[in-house]
């Protein structure tokens, strides 16, 4: 192999990576510009409107702002670790944007500019899941490493979350797998495709898996109404406490990095990533094509990024045992249960509708065995 | 002794029974345990607010909040008819404040002055320091001439804290120009002024004072 050979091999890589790099903290920076806009919104308030054009400036004010911060470190930390925590947490955050398409990029890719980091890897979905629960190891080191009880009590129980939530996070996932018969998402998303484009995505045909790997993968974000890890009313700020400045910017860039990671993985898994009627399905070399997919692919991820920020006002939050509770009672059995009658359906390869229809069923018939179980509970305890 | 409890300890023993009382979950129906519908409802809302309802910020600088008349802001040091200074330096407010925040030095007023000659006393200097007061309105409560208002000007800013202490020429200042914006405060058009104030007292073929609306 020569030089010119490394290079061609190198330099799609390299614009990938760059392209990643230099767009996640701007997005950071925007998303929380959007969240604000949306939160006035919500709230029949105007939101940041002063710097700029509709306050488009606010966001880089406010990243300047933050940069100058005077940096503070407490007397009473484990300083290697308090510093190392943030960090981990955003490169784990990066890092798993390494196996996600942000644009159209066939099953087969061989050569050229391209729209993901590491094109073709066979485990792709695997290596994502594996690095974003690192995640909470930034997490957990940032709350120890405060030495203060709030972050401790934040950083464990964003740890028992994030165990509890990665179970039917897995468990939705290897439905989809399953139907692809891949654990690439190139061809997962290749095989959502249709003749007219929207008939072919695995939230026709998964619903429940959908909402089950959505619900999921809120909690793994940590945001409301998961956010307990660090909900101001209980826990100061929770892990993030005794976080400041930077620091505190990486926790924050962490987590809206998570939150895009989040709606690209839904895009792509459910929502049949950059497949829309009238798009042509398959990923050619035209460039006009291939930018009205990475449109229909983006719009779809704005969409489930807003969706997720106006989720934050409409629900309440929920209670520690509460969310035990939903994960191991609620989620778990049934994202198993969809997954075995799932598997049985797809070994005897009939059609597709069987799945739909057994979504329903599941989720019509947890509903009625929690009401059925709510009704019927009566407290034993007697009065002491 | 093995005898029978007294009424009043069964009641005793009965309301002891209650202290203990356990919040059970409310029970949830079918509709409920599915969560979406309920999840649905809240976005619902919330894009009714998004969309539907009318913004409430008010763009504050350019948009300036109506205060209402019986607001307590900066203080202005009232005129009389003749624009002379109206207090009569009885120390009053001065001792009704509960900030300490006025600082009255009297002078006996100049006598040789034909304009003075129906007054003994005025404030030779009368300074209040407005970040220390609370706004209470004691001060125009004690006064037995009503000399001394709050008016509705609410945004009081300044560079210093020396800036922040009024003098006397700055709170006769406000009062020209509150009484040329007209926006007395309620208080002075009340018609229930002390008796120092009143009209008689004073020279009757005078104009009223700039402010004194029905009073006067
Ligand atoms: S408003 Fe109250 S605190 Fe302020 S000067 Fe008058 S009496 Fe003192
Ligand atoms: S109470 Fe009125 S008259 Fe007396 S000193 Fe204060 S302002 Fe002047």
């Amino acid at each position: 192999m020569n030089w010119y050979e490394i290079w061609t091999e190198l330099w799609p890589t390299l614009i990938a990576i760059g392209i990643i790099l230099a767009v996640v903290p701007v997005v950071g920076l925007y998303a929380t510009f959007v969240e604000r806009k949306l939160a006035a919104a919500v709230q029949d308030r105007l939101g940041p409107n002063r710097v700029g054009p509709f306050g488009m400036f606010q966001a880089i004010a406010d990243g300047i702002k933050i940069f100058l911060k005077e940096q503070i470190i407490p007397s009473h930390v484990h300083t290697f670790v308090y510093m190392l925590a943030p960090c981990i947490s955003l490169m784990t955050a990066m890092f798993a944007l390494v196996v996600l398409p942000y644009g159209p990029t066939p099953v087969n890719y061989d050569g050229g500019l391209r729209f993901v980091v590491m094109p073709g890897l066979d485990i792709s979905l695997l290596i994502m899941f594996a690095i974003s629960s690192l995640s909470a190891y930034g997490i957990i080191l940032g709350g120890w490493a405060s030495n203060n009880k709030y972050s401790l009590y934040g950083a464990i129980r964003s740890c028992a979350q994030f165990i509890s939530y990665e179970i039917p996070m897995g468990l939705s996932v290897i439905g989809v797998i399953l139907v692809a018969g891949s654990m690439n998402i190139e061809t997962i998303v290749a095989s959502q495709s249709s003749g007219d484009g929207i008939s072919g995505w695995n939230l026709w045909w998964q619903p429940l898996a959908l909402v089950i790997f959505f619900t999921s993968a809120l909690a793994e974000t940590n945001r409301l109404p998961f956010d307990l890890p660090e909900c101001e009313q209980e826990l100061v700020g929770g892990f993030h406490t005794e976080y400041g400045g930077i620091k505190f910017v990486l926790f924050f860039l962490a987590e809206y990095t998570h939150v895009v990671t989040v709606s690209f993985l839904t895009t792509l898994l459910f929502f049949g990533g950059w497949h829309f009627p009238g798009v042509p399905s398959e990923v050619t070399a035209s460039y006009g094509i291939l930018a009205l997919q990475m449109l229909v692919l983006l719009v779809k991820v704005c969409g489930v990024v807003c969706f997720i920020m106006l989720l934050r006002w409409a629900l309440p939050r929920f209670r520690f045992d509460q969310l035990m509770g939903l994960a191991w009672k609620g989620l778990i059995p049934l994202a198993m249960l969809n997954l075995v009658f799932l598997a049985v359906i797809e070994s005897l390869e009939w059609h597709r509708w069987p799945l739909a229809v057994l979504s329903v069923v599941l989720f019509v018939a947890a509903g009625y065995w929690s009401a059925w179980q709510s009704q019927s509970f009566v407290r034993k305890a007697s009065v002491a | 002794m093995s005898t029978a409890e007294t009424p009043v300890t069964q009641v005793e023993k009965k309301q002891k029974k209650k202290t203990v009382q356990w919040g059970d979950d409310p029970k949830i129906g079918f509709v409920e345990a599915l969560y979406l519908p309920a999840i649905a409802g809240g976005i619902a809302t919330a894009l009714k607010h998004a969309f539907f309802k009318k913004r409430s910020t008010a763009q504050y600088p350019e948009q300036k909040p109506e205060m209402p008349p019986n607001y307590r802001g900066v203080h202005r040091l009232n005129r009389d008819e003749e624009g002379r200074v109206k207090c009569v330096a009885c120390y009053m407010c001065q001792t009704a404040c509960p900030a300490n925040c006025i600082e009255i030095i009297a002078a006996p007023a100049p006598q040789d002055d034909p304009k003075w000659a129906n007054r003994d006393k005025f404030p030779a200097t009368f300074t209040i320091d407005e970040l220390r007061c609370i706004y209470c309105g004691m001060c125009e409560e004690a006064c037995p001439v009503d000399a001394i208002e709050l008016t509705s000007i609410y945004d009081l800013t300044g560079m210093s804290r020396q800036e922040m202490i009024f003098d006397k020429e700055k709170l006769l200042s406000v009062f020209d120009e509150t009484s040329k914006a007209g926006l007395d405060p309620v208080r002075t058009n009340r018609g229930a002024l002390g008796p120092a104030s009143e009209k008689s007292l004073q020279s009757a073929d005078s104009p009223p004072p700039p402010g004194r609306g029905k009073h006067g």
